[in-house]
Protein backbone atom coordinates (compact mmCIF):
# COMPACT_ATOMS: atom_id res chain seq x y z
CA UNK A 1 0.00 0.00 0.00
CA UNK A 2 1.36 3.61 -0.69
CA UNK A 3 -0.13 6.19 1.90
CA UNK A 4 0.78 9.76 1.35
CA UNK A 5 -0.47 11.65 4.41
CA UNK A 6 -0.30 15.73 4.49
CA UNK A 7 2.27 16.39 2.13
CA UNK A 8 3.15 19.88 0.85
CA UNK A 9 5.00 21.05 -1.61
CA UNK A 10 6.62 24.88 -2.54
CA UNK A 11 8.63 26.13 -5.14
CA UNK A 12 8.86 29.82 -3.87
CA UNK A 13 5.82 31.22 -3.57
CA UNK A 14 3.87 28.61 -5.89
CA UNK A 15 2.54 25.78 -3.46
CA UNK A 16 2.50 22.46 -5.95
CA UNK A 17 1.13 20.43 -3.10
CA UNK A 18 -0.93 21.61 -0.64
CA UNK A 19 -1.88 19.25 2.42
CA UNK A 20 -2.12 16.28 0.37
CA UNK A 21 -3.22 12.92 1.59
CA UNK A 22 -3.92 9.85 -0.66
CA UNK A 23 -4.07 5.89 -0.15
CA UNK A 24 -3.11 3.46 -2.45
CA UNK A 25 -4.07 0.17 -2.48
CA UNK A 26 -1.85 -2.89 -2.85
CA UNK A 27 -2.28 -4.50 -6.50
CA UNK A 28 -4.30 -1.25 -7.45
CA UNK A 29 -4.27 0.76 -10.85
CA UNK A 30 -4.47 4.38 -9.49
CA UNK A 31 -4.44 7.20 -11.81
CA UNK A 32 -3.62 10.91 -10.35
CA UNK A 33 -5.66 13.19 -12.66
CA UNK A 34 -6.16 16.78 -12.69
CA UNK A 35 -5.41 19.75 -15.22
CA UNK A 36 -1.59 20.94 -16.03
CA UNK A 37 -0.25 21.92 -12.50
CA UNK A 38 -2.67 20.45 -10.45
CA UNK A 39 0.05 19.07 -8.57
CA UNK A 40 -0.25 15.45 -9.97
CA UNK A 41 3.64 14.95 -11.23
CA UNK A 42 5.12 16.53 -8.29
CA UNK A 43 3.15 14.08 -6.00
CA UNK A 44 4.05 11.39 -8.22
CA UNK A 45 7.51 12.20 -7.73
CA UNK A 46 7.50 12.79 -4.22
CA UNK A 47 6.42 9.38 -3.78
CA UNK A 48 9.36 8.44 -6.23
CA UNK A 49 11.64 10.26 -4.17
CA UNK A 50 12.29 12.29 -7.16
CA UNK A 51 11.17 15.59 -5.08
CA UNK A 52 11.53 15.95 -1.60
CA UNK A 53 8.28 17.30 0.36
CA UNK A 54 8.44 20.14 2.60
CA UNK A 55 6.00 18.08 4.81
CA UNK A 56 4.33 15.42 5.47
CA UNK A 57 5.20 11.87 4.79
CA UNK A 58 5.36 9.09 2.67
CA UNK A 59 4.56 5.65 3.39
CA UNK A 60 5.40 2.57 0.94
CA UNK A 61 4.50 -1.13 2.04
CA UNK A 62 4.37 -0.17 6.36
CA UNK A 63 8.01 1.74 5.18
CA UNK A 64 8.48 5.53 6.05
CA UNK A 65 10.23 6.21 2.98
CA UNK A 66 9.71 10.06 2.92
CA UNK A 67 13.47 11.10 3.90
CA UNK A 68 14.58 7.89 1.52
CA UNK A 69 16.64 8.89 -1.66
CA UNK A 70 14.67 7.06 -5.20
CA UNK A 71 17.62 4.14 -5.16
CA UNK A 72 15.94 2.82 -1.19
CA UNK A 73 12.36 2.96 -2.44
CA UNK A 74 11.72 0.04 -4.25
CA UNK A 75 9.94 1.95 -7.08
CA UNK A 76 9.91 1.44 -10.95
CA UNK A 77 9.63 4.96 -12.71
CA UNK A 78 8.19 5.70 -16.14
CA UNK A 79 9.06 9.52 -17.66
CA UNK A 80 6.83 11.13 -20.35
CA UNK A 81 9.42 11.39 -22.71
CA UNK A 82 10.82 7.67 -22.26
CA UNK A 83 14.28 8.78 -20.60
CA UNK A 84 15.86 5.69 -22.43
CA UNK A 85 19.60 5.10 -22.14
CA UNK A 86 20.54 6.32 -25.70
CA UNK A 87 24.04 5.05 -25.86
CA UNK A 88 23.10 1.70 -24.59
CA UNK A 89 21.40 -0.89 -26.82
CA UNK A 90 17.62 -2.23 -25.86
CA UNK A 91 19.19 -4.98 -23.70
CA UNK A 92 21.59 -2.95 -21.33
CA UNK A 93 18.56 -1.00 -20.97
CA UNK A 94 16.66 -3.23 -20.00
CA UNK A 95 19.44 -4.63 -17.70
CA UNK A 96 20.49 -1.65 -16.42
CA UNK A 97 18.83 -2.03 -12.84
CA UNK A 98 20.24 -5.84 -12.45
CA UNK A 99 23.58 -5.09 -13.46
CA UNK A 100 23.56 -2.30 -10.69
CA UNK A 101 22.27 -4.49 -8.04
CA UNK A 102 25.22 -6.94 -9.30
CA UNK A 103 23.03 -9.87 -10.60
CA UNK A 104 24.80 -12.88 -12.11
CA UNK A 105 24.89 -12.86 -15.78
CA UNK A 106 22.74 -15.79 -16.73
CA UNK A 107 19.84 -14.27 -14.18
CA UNK A 108 19.85 -11.27 -16.17
CA UNK A 109 19.76 -12.41 -19.61
CA UNK A 110 17.24 -14.59 -18.44
CA UNK A 111 15.16 -12.75 -17.28
CA UNK A 112 15.93 -9.32 -19.82
CA UNK A 113 14.71 -11.79 -22.24
CA UNK A 114 11.59 -12.55 -20.61
CA UNK A 115 10.50 -8.89 -20.25
CA UNK A 116 11.23 -8.49 -23.44
CA UNK A 117 8.95 -11.14 -24.29
CA UNK A 118 5.89 -9.29 -22.17
CA UNK A 119 6.24 -6.02 -23.73
CA UNK A 120 6.47 -7.46 -26.95
CA UNK A 121 9.88 -6.30 -27.81
CA UNK A 122 11.39 -10.11 -28.21
CA UNK A 123 14.33 -9.87 -30.70
CA UNK A 124 15.00 -5.77 -30.11
CA UNK A 125 17.49 -6.73 -27.93
CA UNK A 126 20.34 -5.52 -30.10
CA UNK A 127 18.97 -2.30 -31.64
CA UNK A 128 19.32 1.12 -29.84
CA UNK A 129 17.07 3.46 -28.76
CA UNK A 130 17.27 5.35 -31.53
CA UNK A 131 15.89 2.48 -33.74
CA UNK A 132 12.93 1.97 -31.81
CA UNK A 133 9.48 4.18 -32.57
CA UNK A 134 7.95 6.34 -29.53
CA UNK A 135 5.47 3.49 -28.71
CA UNK A 136 8.38 0.57 -28.63
CA UNK A 137 10.83 3.38 -26.16
CA UNK A 138 8.05 3.39 -23.52
CA UNK A 139 7.81 -0.31 -23.92
CA UNK A 140 11.55 -0.92 -23.17
CA UNK A 141 11.54 1.60 -20.55
CA UNK A 142 8.44 -0.36 -18.86
CA UNK A 143 10.40 -3.25 -18.82
CA UNK A 144 13.38 -1.35 -17.72
CA UNK A 145 11.25 -0.40 -14.28
CA UNK A 146 9.98 -3.74 -14.09
CA UNK A 147 12.83 -5.74 -14.38
CA UNK A 148 13.94 -5.14 -10.74
CA UNK A 149 10.84 -6.09 -9.65
CA UNK A 150 9.31 -2.57 -8.20
CA UNK A 151 6.52 -3.13 -5.37
CA UNK A 152 5.14 -0.05 -6.79
CA UNK A 153 4.94 1.21 -10.31
CA UNK A 154 4.89 5.02 -10.92
CA UNK A 155 3.80 5.97 -14.58
CA UNK A 156 4.17 10.42 -15.44
CA UNK A 157 2.24 10.68 -18.28
CA UNK A 158 3.62 7.37 -20.06
CA UNK A 159 1.26 8.04 -23.79
CA UNK A 160 1.78 11.47 -23.66
CA UNK A 161 4.52 12.22 -25.84
CA UNK A 162 2.34 9.81 -28.44
CA UNK A 163 0.22 9.37 -31.18
CA UNK A 164 -3.74 8.58 -30.79
CA UNK A 165 -4.19 5.25 -32.39
CA UNK A 166 -0.52 4.22 -30.47
CA UNK A 167 -1.74 5.62 -27.23
CA UNK A 168 -5.05 3.87 -27.25
CA UNK A 169 -3.01 0.84 -28.17
CA UNK A 170 -0.76 0.97 -25.24
CA UNK A 171 -3.18 1.76 -23.21
CA UNK A 172 -5.49 -1.30 -23.33
CA UNK A 173 -1.89 -3.04 -23.15
CA UNK A 174 -0.83 -1.58 -19.71
CA UNK A 175 -4.19 -2.58 -18.82
CA UNK A 176 -4.03 -6.30 -19.55
CA UNK A 177 -0.45 -6.15 -18.30
CA UNK A 178 -1.64 -4.93 -15.19
CA UNK A 179 -4.49 -7.40 -14.91
CA UNK A 180 -1.36 -10.08 -15.15
CA UNK A 181 1.67 -8.53 -13.52
CA UNK A 182 -0.66 -6.95 -10.37
CA UNK A 183 1.95 -4.45 -9.19
CA UNK A 184 0.93 -1.58 -7.60
CA UNK A 185 0.77 1.18 -10.45
CA UNK A 186 0.12 5.18 -10.14
CA UNK A 187 -0.53 7.00 -12.96
CA UNK A 188 -0.64 9.97 -13.35
CA UNK A 189 -2.50 11.39 -17.01
CA UNK A 190 -4.76 14.81 -17.65
CA UNK A 191 -6.95 12.61 -20.01
CA UNK A 192 -9.97 11.88 -18.14
CA UNK A 193 -10.98 9.08 -20.93
CA UNK A 194 -7.50 7.99 -20.14
CA UNK A 195 -7.83 7.66 -16.36
CA UNK A 196 -11.61 6.22 -16.22
CA UNK A 197 -10.38 3.37 -19.15
CA UNK A 198 -7.30 2.05 -16.90
CA UNK A 199 -7.70 3.03 -13.39
CA UNK A 200 -9.64 1.61 -10.57
CA UNK A 201 -9.77 4.31 -8.72
CA UNK A 202 -8.86 8.10 -9.66
CA UNK A 203 -7.73 10.76 -7.21
CA UNK A 204 -8.65 14.41 -8.89
CA UNK A 205 -5.93 16.79 -7.79
CA UNK A 206 -6.22 20.76 -8.77
CA UNK A 207 -4.52 23.33 -7.74
CA UNK A 208 -2.11 21.45 -5.45
CA UNK A 209 -5.52 20.13 -3.83
CA UNK A 210 -7.23 16.56 -3.68
CA UNK A 211 -11.04 17.42 -4.97
CA UNK A 212 -11.94 13.86 -4.95
CA UNK A 213 -11.52 10.45 -5.09
CA UNK A 214 -13.03 7.53 -5.87
CA UNK A 215 -14.03 4.53 -8.65
CA UNK A 216 -14.40 6.32 -12.28
CA UNK A 217 -18.31 5.83 -12.51
CA UNK A 218 -18.62 7.10 -9.05
CA UNK A 219 -16.79 10.26 -9.77
CA UNK A 220 -18.61 10.57 -13.15
CA UNK A 221 -22.09 9.54 -11.73
CA UNK A 222 -21.25 11.56 -8.05
CA UNK A 223 -19.40 14.42 -8.79
CA UNK A 224 -18.74 16.09 -4.92
CA UNK A 225 -17.86 19.45 -6.50
CA UNK A 226 -18.07 21.71 -9.67
CA UNK A 227 -14.60 21.20 -10.61
CA UNK A 228 -14.72 17.52 -10.69
CA UNK A 229 -17.98 17.37 -12.40
CA UNK A 230 -16.34 19.68 -15.49
CA UNK A 231 -12.94 17.50 -15.40
CA UNK A 232 -14.93 14.51 -15.98
CA UNK A 233 -16.83 15.52 -18.93
CA UNK A 234 -19.25 18.07 -20.30
CA UNK A 235 -21.47 19.69 -18.17
CA UNK A 236 -24.46 22.50 -19.08
CA UNK A 237 -25.72 24.58 -16.37
CA UNK A 238 -29.49 24.97 -16.69
CA UNK A 239 -30.42 27.29 -13.98
CA UNK A 240 -28.97 26.79 -10.99
CA UNK A 241 -27.96 23.34 -11.07
CA UNK A 242 -25.36 21.91 -13.39
CA UNK A 243 -25.99 18.70 -15.40
CA UNK A 244 -24.80 16.51 -18.44
CA UNK A 245 -25.59 17.43 -21.65
CA UNK A 246 -26.97 13.84 -21.98
CA UNK A 247 -29.19 14.23 -19.31
CA UNK A 248 -30.65 17.38 -20.82
CA UNK A 249 -34.96 16.40 -22.40
CA UNK A 250 -36.36 18.11 -24.80
CA UNK A 251 -39.95 19.10 -25.70
CA UNK A 252 -41.56 20.69 -27.74
CA UNK A 253 -44.95 21.66 -26.16
CA UNK A 254 -44.68 23.22 -22.52
CA UNK A 255 -45.31 21.20 -19.86
CA UNK A 256 -44.75 23.85 -17.03
CA UNK A 257 -41.33 22.13 -15.86
CA UNK A 258 -39.13 23.47 -18.76
CA UNK A 259 -36.99 26.44 -19.28
CA UNK A 260 -38.09 28.05 -22.49
CA UNK A 261 -35.11 28.13 -25.19
CA UNK A 262 -34.37 28.88 -28.89
CA UNK A 263 -32.38 26.13 -30.96
CA UNK A 264 -29.30 28.02 -32.38
CA UNK A 265 -27.74 25.16 -34.12
CA UNK A 266 -27.95 21.62 -34.68
CA UNK A 267 -24.67 19.14 -35.28
CA UNK A 268 -25.18 15.86 -36.28
CA UNK A 269 -21.89 14.05 -34.96
CA UNK A 270 -23.33 10.72 -36.45
CA UNK A 271 -25.13 8.65 -33.60
CA UNK A 272 -25.11 11.65 -31.07
CA UNK A 273 -26.78 14.74 -32.15
CA UNK A 274 -25.76 17.94 -30.33
CA UNK A 275 -28.44 20.43 -30.28
CA UNK A 276 -27.01 24.28 -29.33
CA UNK A 277 -29.69 26.19 -27.59
CA UNK A 278 -30.13 29.98 -26.32
CA UNK A 279 -31.58 30.03 -22.77
CA UNK A 280 -34.13 32.71 -22.28
CA UNK A 281 -32.64 35.66 -20.06
CA UNK A 282 -29.02 33.90 -19.80
CA UNK A 283 -26.06 34.89 -21.45
CA UNK A 284 -24.13 31.20 -21.46
CA UNK A 285 -25.71 29.16 -23.86
CA UNK A 286 -26.26 24.97 -23.10
CA UNK A 287 -26.05 22.17 -25.58
CA UNK A 288 -28.26 19.25 -25.39
CA UNK A 289 -27.36 15.62 -26.76
CA UNK A 290 -29.74 13.54 -28.23
CA UNK A 291 -29.74 9.78 -29.80
CA UNK A 292 -30.67 10.59 -33.72
CA UNK A 293 -33.89 9.05 -33.15
CA UNK A 294 -34.93 10.95 -30.47
CA UNK A 295 -33.84 14.24 -32.52
CA UNK A 296 -35.66 12.68 -35.41
CA UNK A 297 -38.84 11.92 -33.46
CA UNK A 298 -39.01 15.87 -32.10
CA UNK A 299 -38.72 17.31 -35.93
CA UNK A 300 -36.26 19.89 -34.57
CA UNK A 301 -35.68 22.63 -36.73
CA UNK A 302 -32.92 25.71 -35.94
CA UNK A 303 -34.94 28.83 -34.76
CA UNK A 304 -37.93 26.48 -32.90
CA UNK A 305 -38.71 26.91 -29.74
CA UNK A 306 -38.28 23.99 -27.20
CA UNK A 307 -38.73 23.53 -23.41
CA UNK A 308 -35.33 21.84 -21.44
CA UNK A 309 -35.62 20.38 -18.15
CA UNK A 310 -33.49 17.84 -16.59
CA UNK A 311 -33.79 13.77 -16.38
CA UNK A 312 -33.77 12.33 -13.18
CA UNK A 313 -31.89 12.87 -10.14
CA UNK A 314 -28.32 13.53 -12.01
CA UNK A 315 -27.22 16.88 -11.36
CA UNK A 316 -25.13 18.81 -9.00
CA UNK A 317 -26.65 22.20 -6.92
CA UNK A 318 -24.47 24.94 -8.58
CA UNK A 319 -22.16 26.61 -6.48
CA UNK A 320 -22.38 30.01 -8.07
CA UNK B 1 22.24 27.01 -63.90
CA UNK B 2 19.50 28.44 -61.38
CA UNK B 3 20.35 31.73 -59.40
CA UNK B 4 20.27 29.83 -56.41
CA UNK B 5 22.71 27.19 -57.04
CA UNK B 6 24.92 30.00 -58.15
CA UNK B 7 24.74 31.42 -55.20
CA UNK B 8 25.29 28.72 -53.53
CA UNK B 9 28.26 28.07 -55.15
CA UNK B 10 29.40 31.07 -54.87
CA UNK B 11 29.24 30.92 -51.33
CA UNK B 12 31.52 27.43 -51.23
CA UNK B 13 33.90 28.51 -53.01
CA UNK B 14 34.40 31.87 -50.74
CA UNK B 15 34.29 29.68 -47.58
CA UNK B 16 36.74 27.42 -49.10
CA UNK B 17 38.81 30.47 -50.46
CA UNK B 18 39.01 31.79 -47.05
CA UNK B 19 39.97 28.70 -45.66
CA UNK B 20 43.07 28.32 -48.25
CA UNK B 21 44.21 31.70 -48.08
CA UNK B 22 43.97 32.01 -44.38
CA UNK B 23 45.47 28.51 -42.72
CA UNK B 24 45.68 25.76 -45.39
CA UNK B 25 48.33 27.99 -47.54
CA UNK B 26 50.37 29.18 -44.34
CA UNK B 27 50.58 25.53 -43.15
CA UNK B 28 51.71 24.68 -46.32
CA UNK B 29 54.23 26.98 -46.80
CA UNK B 30 55.58 25.92 -43.32
CA UNK B 31 55.53 22.42 -44.41
CA UNK B 32 57.29 22.85 -47.56
CA UNK B 33 59.91 24.77 -46.60
CA UNK B 34 60.78 22.26 -43.50
CA UNK B 35 61.10 19.48 -46.23
CA UNK B 36 63.32 21.57 -48.78
CA UNK B 37 66.26 20.70 -47.64
CA UNK B 38 65.16 16.98 -47.98
CA UNK B 39 64.03 14.97 -45.28
CA UNK B 40 67.54 13.98 -43.58
CA UNK B 41 68.18 17.90 -42.46
CA UNK B 42 64.64 17.75 -41.09
CA UNK B 43 65.26 14.73 -38.91
CA UNK B 44 68.91 15.67 -37.98
CA UNK B 45 67.19 19.45 -36.98
CA UNK B 46 64.33 17.33 -34.65
CA UNK B 47 66.45 14.72 -33.12
CA UNK B 48 69.30 17.56 -31.63
CA UNK B 49 69.66 17.11 -27.68
CA UNK B 50 67.90 20.71 -27.20
CA UNK B 51 64.82 19.48 -29.58
CA UNK B 52 64.69 16.03 -27.95
CA UNK B 53 64.54 17.93 -24.72
CA UNK B 54 62.26 20.58 -25.80
CA UNK B 55 59.52 17.69 -27.12
CA UNK B 56 59.32 15.48 -24.13
CA UNK B 57 58.49 18.60 -22.11
CA UNK B 58 55.76 19.71 -23.83
CA UNK B 59 55.01 15.94 -23.94
CA UNK B 60 55.40 15.98 -20.23
CA UNK B 61 53.26 19.43 -19.67
CA UNK B 62 50.58 17.83 -21.21
CA UNK B 63 50.28 14.99 -20.18
CA UNK B 64 49.78 16.42 -16.81
CA UNK B 65 47.98 19.96 -17.55
CA UNK B 66 45.14 18.09 -20.05
CA UNK B 67 44.25 15.14 -17.85
CA UNK B 68 43.73 17.66 -14.88
CA UNK B 69 41.60 20.38 -16.80
CA UNK B 70 39.56 16.93 -18.25
CA UNK B 71 38.77 16.49 -14.65
CA UNK B 72 37.89 19.62 -13.17
CA UNK B 73 36.42 20.57 -16.75
CA UNK B 74 33.90 17.56 -15.78
CA UNK B 75 33.33 18.42 -12.23
CA UNK B 76 32.69 22.66 -13.20
CA UNK B 77 30.52 22.03 -15.84
CA UNK B 78 28.29 19.25 -13.25
CA UNK B 79 28.08 22.01 -11.02
CA UNK B 80 27.38 24.90 -13.58
CA UNK B 81 24.40 22.62 -14.69
CA UNK B 82 23.17 19.97 -12.36
CA UNK B 83 23.50 21.88 -8.50
CA UNK B 84 21.69 24.31 -7.44
CA UNK B 85 24.60 26.31 -5.91
CA UNK B 86 24.80 30.04 -5.32
CA UNK B 87 27.24 32.06 -7.31
CA UNK B 88 26.90 29.84 -10.99
CA UNK B 89 26.81 32.77 -12.47
CA UNK B 90 30.26 33.87 -11.13
CA UNK B 91 31.62 30.69 -11.49
CA UNK B 92 30.64 30.55 -14.90
CA UNK B 93 32.28 34.25 -15.91
CA UNK B 94 35.53 33.38 -13.91
CA UNK B 95 35.80 30.27 -16.09
CA UNK B 96 36.43 32.04 -19.45
CA UNK B 97 38.53 34.24 -17.52
CA UNK B 98 41.70 32.65 -19.26
CA UNK B 99 40.24 33.58 -22.79
CA UNK B 100 39.54 37.14 -22.01
CA UNK B 101 43.10 38.07 -20.13
CA UNK B 102 46.38 37.86 -22.84
CA UNK B 103 48.37 34.56 -22.11
CA UNK B 104 51.01 37.16 -21.20
CA UNK B 105 49.45 38.42 -18.04
CA UNK B 106 48.62 35.02 -17.17
CA UNK B 107 52.47 34.70 -16.72
CA UNK B 108 52.73 37.40 -15.37
CA UNK B 109 50.39 37.08 -12.42
CA UNK B 110 51.83 33.93 -11.67
CA UNK B 111 55.69 34.95 -11.87
CA UNK B 112 54.45 37.70 -9.52
CA UNK B 113 52.26 35.13 -7.02
CA UNK B 114 54.69 32.07 -7.20
CA UNK B 115 58.23 34.53 -8.15
CA UNK B 116 60.98 34.71 -5.08
CA UNK B 117 59.70 37.83 -4.27
CA UNK B 118 55.93 36.41 -4.76
CA UNK B 119 53.17 36.11 -2.27
CA UNK B 120 53.33 32.24 -1.97
CA UNK B 121 57.28 31.80 -3.61
CA UNK B 122 58.93 31.76 -0.43
CA UNK B 123 56.30 29.15 0.73
CA UNK B 124 57.01 26.96 -2.12
CA UNK B 125 60.63 27.14 -2.23
CA UNK B 126 61.26 26.57 1.93
CA UNK B 127 59.22 23.64 1.10
CA UNK B 128 62.45 22.69 -1.44
CA UNK B 129 59.84 23.85 -4.69
CA UNK B 130 60.84 25.53 -7.31
CA UNK B 131 57.44 26.69 -9.70
CA UNK B 132 58.82 29.75 -11.46
CA UNK B 133 61.42 29.19 -13.97
CA UNK B 134 60.62 25.34 -13.79
CA UNK B 135 58.24 23.21 -14.72
CA UNK B 136 55.68 23.21 -12.46
CA UNK B 137 55.34 26.70 -13.20
CA UNK B 138 54.99 26.19 -17.34
CA UNK B 139 52.17 23.32 -15.65
CA UNK B 140 50.35 25.92 -13.71
CA UNK B 141 51.05 28.24 -16.70
CA UNK B 142 49.40 25.60 -19.38
CA UNK B 143 46.58 24.87 -17.01
CA UNK B 144 45.24 28.16 -16.44
CA UNK B 145 45.13 29.21 -20.07
CA UNK B 146 43.72 25.78 -20.90
CA UNK B 147 40.98 25.76 -17.76
CA UNK B 148 37.53 26.85 -20.26
CA UNK B 149 38.13 23.54 -22.93
CA UNK B 150 36.48 21.41 -21.33
CA UNK B 151 33.95 23.03 -19.11
CA UNK B 152 32.59 24.71 -22.18
CA UNK B 153 32.55 21.82 -24.53
CA UNK B 154 30.67 19.94 -21.74
CA UNK B 155 28.24 22.22 -20.10
CA UNK B 156 26.22 22.54 -23.70
CA UNK B 157 25.87 18.53 -23.71
CA UNK B 158 24.84 18.48 -20.25
CA UNK B 159 22.36 20.95 -20.64
CA UNK B 160 20.88 19.61 -23.99
CA UNK B 161 20.39 15.77 -22.42
CA UNK B 162 19.01 16.94 -19.30
CA UNK B 163 18.66 15.16 -16.40
CA UNK B 164 15.83 12.40 -17.27
CA UNK B 165 18.09 9.81 -17.77
CA UNK B 166 20.28 10.27 -14.22
CA UNK B 167 16.72 10.62 -12.43
CA UNK B 168 15.59 7.02 -14.62
CA UNK B 169 18.99 5.50 -13.37
CA UNK B 170 18.40 6.63 -9.51
CA UNK B 171 14.93 5.30 -10.01
CA UNK B 172 16.36 1.85 -10.88
CA UNK B 173 19.07 1.92 -8.09
CA UNK B 174 22.04 3.14 -9.47
CA UNK B 175 24.27 5.39 -6.95
CA UNK B 176 25.14 8.56 -7.41
CA UNK B 177 28.06 6.98 -8.72
CA UNK B 178 27.07 4.42 -10.82
CA UNK B 179 25.29 7.04 -12.22
CA UNK B 180 28.03 9.33 -13.24
CA UNK B 181 30.18 5.75 -14.82
CA UNK B 182 27.03 4.54 -16.86
CA UNK B 183 24.51 7.18 -17.77
CA UNK B 184 26.34 10.62 -17.85
CA UNK B 185 29.99 10.16 -18.97
CA UNK B 186 29.05 7.81 -21.82
CA UNK B 187 26.31 10.88 -22.60
CA UNK B 188 28.68 13.34 -22.87
CA UNK B 189 31.62 11.62 -24.07
CA UNK B 190 32.25 13.62 -27.29
CA UNK B 191 31.71 16.62 -25.72
CA UNK B 192 34.85 15.71 -23.72
CA UNK B 193 36.73 14.33 -26.14
CA UNK B 194 36.38 17.49 -28.11
CA UNK B 195 36.93 19.60 -25.31
CA UNK B 196 40.17 17.62 -24.38
CA UNK B 197 41.32 17.63 -28.02
CA UNK B 198 41.45 21.77 -27.94
CA UNK B 199 43.05 21.32 -24.43
CA UNK B 200 46.00 19.36 -26.11
CA UNK B 201 46.11 21.67 -29.07
CA UNK B 202 46.41 24.52 -26.68
CA UNK B 203 48.80 22.87 -24.13
CA UNK B 204 50.76 22.11 -27.02
CA UNK B 205 51.41 24.99 -28.64
CA UNK B 206 51.10 27.58 -25.25
CA UNK B 207 53.64 30.16 -26.02
CA UNK B 208 52.85 33.53 -24.06
CA UNK B 209 51.94 32.40 -20.53
CA UNK B 210 54.31 29.87 -20.77
CA UNK B 211 56.95 31.75 -22.32
CA UNK B 212 57.02 34.28 -19.43
CA UNK B 213 57.45 31.54 -16.12
CA UNK B 214 59.82 29.43 -18.23
CA UNK B 215 63.21 31.37 -17.85
CA UNK B 216 64.32 29.76 -20.99
CA UNK B 217 67.06 27.53 -19.60
CA UNK B 218 68.11 25.55 -22.69
CA UNK B 219 67.54 21.72 -22.25
CA UNK B 220 65.79 22.09 -19.10
CA UNK B 221 62.51 24.36 -19.41
CA UNK B 222 62.30 25.24 -23.58
CA UNK B 223 59.10 23.53 -24.79
CA UNK B 224 58.40 23.13 -28.83
CA UNK B 225 56.70 26.32 -29.48
CA UNK B 226 59.85 28.43 -27.28
CA UNK B 227 62.30 26.25 -29.22
CA UNK B 228 60.48 27.07 -32.69
CA UNK B 229 61.02 31.17 -31.54
CA UNK B 230 64.46 30.63 -30.08
CA UNK B 231 65.80 29.09 -33.46
CA UNK B 232 63.78 31.82 -35.21
CA UNK B 233 65.30 34.93 -33.33
CA UNK B 234 68.83 33.07 -33.78
CA UNK B 235 68.18 33.07 -37.94
CA UNK B 236 68.34 29.23 -37.37
CA UNK B 237 64.71 29.22 -39.86
CA UNK B 238 65.19 26.21 -41.11
CA UNK B 239 65.49 24.45 -37.93
CA UNK B 240 62.34 26.12 -36.88
CA UNK B 241 60.13 25.20 -39.72
CA UNK B 242 61.19 21.80 -38.50
CA UNK B 243 60.06 22.27 -34.78
CA UNK B 244 57.10 24.03 -35.91
CA UNK B 245 56.33 20.91 -38.35
CA UNK B 246 56.89 18.28 -35.40
CA UNK B 247 53.95 20.41 -33.83
CA UNK B 248 51.74 19.96 -36.70
CA UNK B 249 52.55 16.43 -36.43
CA UNK B 250 51.74 16.15 -32.47
CA UNK B 251 48.51 17.81 -32.91
CA UNK B 252 47.28 16.38 -36.11
CA UNK B 253 48.07 12.65 -34.34
CA UNK B 254 45.98 13.20 -31.48
CA UNK B 255 43.08 15.03 -33.74
CA UNK B 256 43.18 11.73 -35.51
CA UNK B 257 43.29 8.76 -32.60
CA UNK B 258 40.02 11.14 -31.02
CA UNK B 259 38.58 10.57 -34.49
CA UNK B 260 39.34 7.17 -34.55
CA UNK B 261 37.85 6.22 -31.41
CA UNK B 262 35.02 8.40 -32.37
CA UNK B 263 34.34 5.95 -35.66
CA UNK B 264 34.81 3.04 -33.12
CA UNK B 265 32.44 4.06 -30.46
CA UNK B 266 29.65 5.09 -33.50
CA UNK B 267 30.35 1.81 -35.03
CA UNK B 268 29.38 -0.40 -32.12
Amino acid sequence: MISVSSVSKHYGDFAALHDVSVEVESGSLTALLGPSGSGKSTLLRVIAGLEVPDEGTVILEDRDVTRLAPQQRDIGFVFQHYAAFKHMTVRDNVAFGLKVRKRPKAEITAKVDELLGIVGLAGYQDRYPSQLSGGQRQRMALARALAVEPKVLLLDEPFGALDANVRAELRAWLRRLHDEVHVTTVLVTHDQEEAMELADRIVVLNAGRVEQVGAPRELYDAPTNEFVMGFLGPVARLGDGLVRPHDLVLRTDPDGIGVEAQIARIVHLGFEVRVELELAGEADGVYAQLTRHEAEQLELHEGDIVYVRRDGVKSLPSAA
Amino acid sequence: MTTSSVSRYGIRVFALGYVALLLLVPIGVVLYRTFEPGVGAVWDSITTPAAVSAFWLTIEITAIAVPLNTIFGIVAALALVRSRVRGKRFLEALIDLPFAISPVVIGLSLFLLYGRQGWLGPTFTNAGIQVIFSVPGMVLATIFVCLPFVVREVVPVLREIGDEQEQAASTLGASRWQTFWRVTLPAIRWGVAYGVVLSVARAIGEFGAVSVVSGKISGETITLPLLVENRFSNFDLAGAYAASALMAVIALAVLLAMTLLQRKGDAR
